[in-house]
């Protein structure tokens, strides 16, 4: 399903944001990426996602290796990856009901793409979409009329919607407070489990992660440091992990998920 | 489409929208017919023929010595026209901005006299820029090469007074919407007008209403070329006659040298407004 | 404006390239008068004055019969229809331009767009006129394919700018999505860029209002040519009303145009 063969990544200024990653992701699983800010989970899911390039390393994707296929087939590859940015990408003035129906875009003909925005030809998909994240009543608000975390909600949305076959989540709850974090990633959880959907998320919240998913990889400084199911995460490796941050310790786990270092989602919406 | 099990809910915006869209028809209906739109005569055959050997002619542009030189006498006139124009629409358009521009009104200072007289001035001197600017350019050239015949006069005066207008409007507004103040206290102190925009206005506003006029100088050269398609001299009387006669040669070299010109212009214009800044 | 300084005062550097710059002006305007053998006083001798009078004075009363008002009233129609059709044309061909102008299918792409753009926009209205004449006949429809052209040129090439300023994250989302170019740029660029483009076409409009008149000079039908052919009769009165129904026209679609922008404004908020 989703496979990384030693993959590294050096950007520009000479950081190396991922040095030999090796992870093996098969069908229907579900995986939480954990560690301290710049450990390069961003990075990771970006090079998932086919987003970044790796400076070294294969990749196969819902198998496909992505950089050998034409523009065409690389598109509808696209479309059977589900991104949930960390700050949702929404224009403002888009309508929320649009902002869910662009999942589809990548299984739409131009004309239907453009159709829909003028007048919504399928609102009542929107709208469940919407329902499983307590926001069906939004469905026609201006997308500049809602708070960060909504419209966190509604990238979610966007992607519940699309029903791709691999869901890679970057921070999806960064913005929610932990009733409605909880919520969303059980939806997430569910499009897994009846859409037989493949999850990869990367979380601050150690102790949604524990909770939600089954297998736990811990990255630090771009490699993996572990690579475990969840009942055998200890609390020193966790320790281990996040020595020297100020981010809440792994003690802490009381349910309190705190959005450390994420940039307030308001500003993509300018 | 998929298939809906449930209802589809219902958009706010679809009524407007709908109305609009209806509204829209109901008018472009009406509006092709009145534009005579047909589609159908541009692929008739006579006059794609004759198009299509006009165009031919296009290459080579005409590069004989008379006509070249024809050429680059035209050009001259259409920059003079076009600096001529403006320095007189300056001369017009700053008397007028001056009374017209708030800033430097001394009977709105406090309670006095003179009040009413003088925004009744000032509305009058509005509305004389507004006519002027209200008539394209190429009508004045038009109705100046009835009165005075064909020639450059004409546009140098449709020029003056169009542009006059429009200088002289937006020179109020840049005078206006930078800080007042310094005036304000100038005319207080009872300095006359002029001083007051000298020292006190002129040195904020001097660079943008130098660009203003150097960016109207450029459109100028433009206009320039446009009026004298109705007799007005220069580089568009030339590509009148030519394009009447079908001489694709010509007026591709006219139309490149007129391209040139417009560069040209453009770069003058850029430089110069950088040497102000 | 130099505050004066309480230290030995140094005479600040004098601005040379500014006054050669005005000194260069100057020059330029002088040989500009000089090279046109315009001699403004020759306007203002006593025959001149007199022979100016009497040619406004011909203008005046203008023609208000029914009847020409009625043909005035229509050329005011055929001249607003034609503007706004034009415009309206060339607002659709410059948002379909802008896609690969603004590099949406790749560089080549980018280019030839912009180069068309450069093309239809460096050629005046009238010369498209009197091609467009040539093409599809006397008469307004080739007033409207002229303003078409040369508007479609200026407006794509805005258009362009402002997608190519707008921040590019949503559309680049969406194309992670796999959405295609077109689709993306409607969904995640386009939100952002419209309010722009809307005051960008509705200026134009005010811009066209003027050329449509005049194109009719060139055979392009509406005001324009009824002042041509009334001003080549000598039929000065006639003319006197079509200049007047220029007037009122312009400044209806400057005002229209300018109340519409802020109720647009208005919106946005």
């Amino acid at each position: 399903m989703l496979e990384l063969r030693d993959i590294t990544l050096v950007h520009p200024n000479g950081h190396r944001a991922l040095d030999g990653v090796s992870l093996r992701v098969a069908r229907g699983e579900r995986l939480a990426v954990i560690g301290p800010s710049g450990a390069g989970k961003t990075t990771l899911l970006r090079v998932a996602g086919t987003s970044l390039r790796p400076s070294q390393g294969g990749l196969t994707v819902l198998d496909e290796s992505p950089w050998r296929l034409a523009p065409r087939q690389l598109r509808a590859l696209r479309a059977r990856i589900g991104m949930v940015h960390q700050a949702a990408p929404l224009p403002p003035r888009l309508r929320v009901v649009s902002a869910v129906l662009a999942g589809r875009l990548g299984r739409w003909p131009a004309w239907r793409a453009i159709a829909s925005l003028l007048h919504p030809l399928d609102s009542a998909g929107a709208q469940a979409a919407l329902a499983r994240l307590d926001l069906a009543d939004r469905l026609f608000d201006r997308c500049d009329r809602l708070s960060g975390g909504q419209l966190q909600r509604i990238g979610i949305a966007r992607v519940l919607y699309q029903a791709p076959a691999l869901i890679l989540a970057d921070e999806p709850v960064s913005a929610l407070d932990p009733a409605s974090a909880d919520g969303a990633l059980r939806e997430l959880v569910a499009q897994c489990e009846h859409a037989g959907a493949t999850l990869v998320a990367s979380l601050h919240a150690l102790d949604l992660a524990l909770r939600w998913f089954d297998r736990i990889v811990g990255m630090r400084d771009g490699r993996v440091v572990f690579d475990l199911p969840r009942g055998e995460v200890t609390r020193e490796m966790l320790q281990r992990l996040y020595a020297g941050e100020r981010a809440p310790a792994p003690d802490d786990l009381d349910g309190s998920a705190r959005a450390a270092d994420v940039p307030a989602p308001e500003l993509m919406c300018r | 489409m998929t298939a809906r099990t449930m209802a589809q809910p219902r958009d706010p915006l679809a009524r407007g929208r709908l109305t609009a869209l209806v509204l829209a028809l109901a008018l472009l209906w009406p509006a092709l017919h009145i534009a005579q739109f047909n589609p159908a005569a541009l692929f008739d055959a006579t006059s794609l023929g004759v198009m299509g050997g006009f165009l031919a002619g296009f290459f080579p542009p005409a590069t004989d010595a008379g006509f070249l030189s024809l050429l680059a006498r035209a050009t001259l006139e259409t920059l003079a026209m076009a600096t001529a124009g403006m320095a007189l629409a300056f001369v017009l358009a700053v008397p007028l901005a001056l009374v017209v521009t708030r800033s430097l009104s001394i009977s709105r200072i406090g309670p006095g006299a003179g009040r009413g007289p003088a925004a009744a001035l000032r509305a009058g001197a509005r509305l004389v820029l507004t006519v002027f600017r209200a008539c394209p350019e190429v009508v004045w050239a038009l109705l100046f090469v009835r009165a005075f015949g064909l020639g450059p006069a004409a546009g140098v005066l449709a020029l003056a007074i169009t542009y006059g207008g429009m200088l002289g409007k937006v020179y109020a507004e840049i005078l206006e919407s930078g800080d007042t103040r310094p005036a304000r206290a100038l005319l207080e102190a009872g300095s006359g007008r002029i001083a007051a925009l000298g020292y006190g206005l002129l040195p904020g506003a001097a660079q943008e209403l130098a660009s203003y006029t150097v960016y109207r100088w450029e459109c100028a050269v433009r206009a320039s070329v446009v009026m004298g398609f109705v007799g007005a001299g220069g580089l568009g009387q030339l590509m009148d006659q030519s394009m009447k006669m079908l001489n694709g040669g010509e007026t591709s070299a006219i139309l490149v040298v007129f391209l040139l010109l417009v560069l040209l212009a453009d770069g003058i214009s850029a430089v110069l407004r950088k040497v102000l800044a | 404006m130099r505050a004066s300084a309480p230290a030995p005062a140094v005479r600040p550097a004098r601005n040379w390239a500014g006054m050669a710059v005005l000194a260069g002006v100057l020059a330029a305007v002088v040989a500009s008068f000089a090279w046109l053998a315009l001699d403004l006083r020759a306007l203002f001798t006593a025959e001149a004055l007199a022979s100016m009078a009497h040619f406004v004075a011909e203008f005046f009363p203008p023609d208000l019969s029914p009847a020409f008002l009625a043909k005035v009233g229509w050329g005011t129609v055929q001249t607003l229809v034609v503007s706004a059709l034009g415009t309206l044309m060339a607002f659709a061909a410059g948002a379909l331009m802008a896609l690969p102008a603004a590099g949406r299918w790749g560089l080549p792409a980018r280019a030839a767009a912009r180069f068309i753009l450069n093309l239809l926009r460096s050629v005046p209205e009238l010369v498209w006129g009197v091609l467009m004449v040539l093409l599809a006949g006397l008469g307004p429809f080739a007033g409207v394919l002229a303003l078409a052209l040369h508007t479609s040129g200026v407006l794509g090439r805005l258009f362009a700018e402002a997608l190519e300023n707008a921040p590019p994250a949503p559309e680049q989302a969406l194309r992670l999505g796999g959405s295609g170019a077109a689709a993306a740029l409607a969904y995640g660029s386009l939100p952002l860029v419209w309010p722009q483009w809307l005051a960008y076409g509705l200026y134009r409009w005010e811009m066209n209002i003027r050329m449509a008149a005049a194109l009719g000079f060139v055979g392009a039908g509406g005001l324009g040519q009824m002042l041509y052919f009334h001003l080549s009769l000598f039929q000065q009165a006639q003319a006197a009303t079509v200049i007047g129904a220029m007037f009122v026209l312009v400044v209806l679609v400057d005002g229209g145009s300018a109340r519409l922008r802020r109720t647009l404004v208005a919106a946005q908020a």
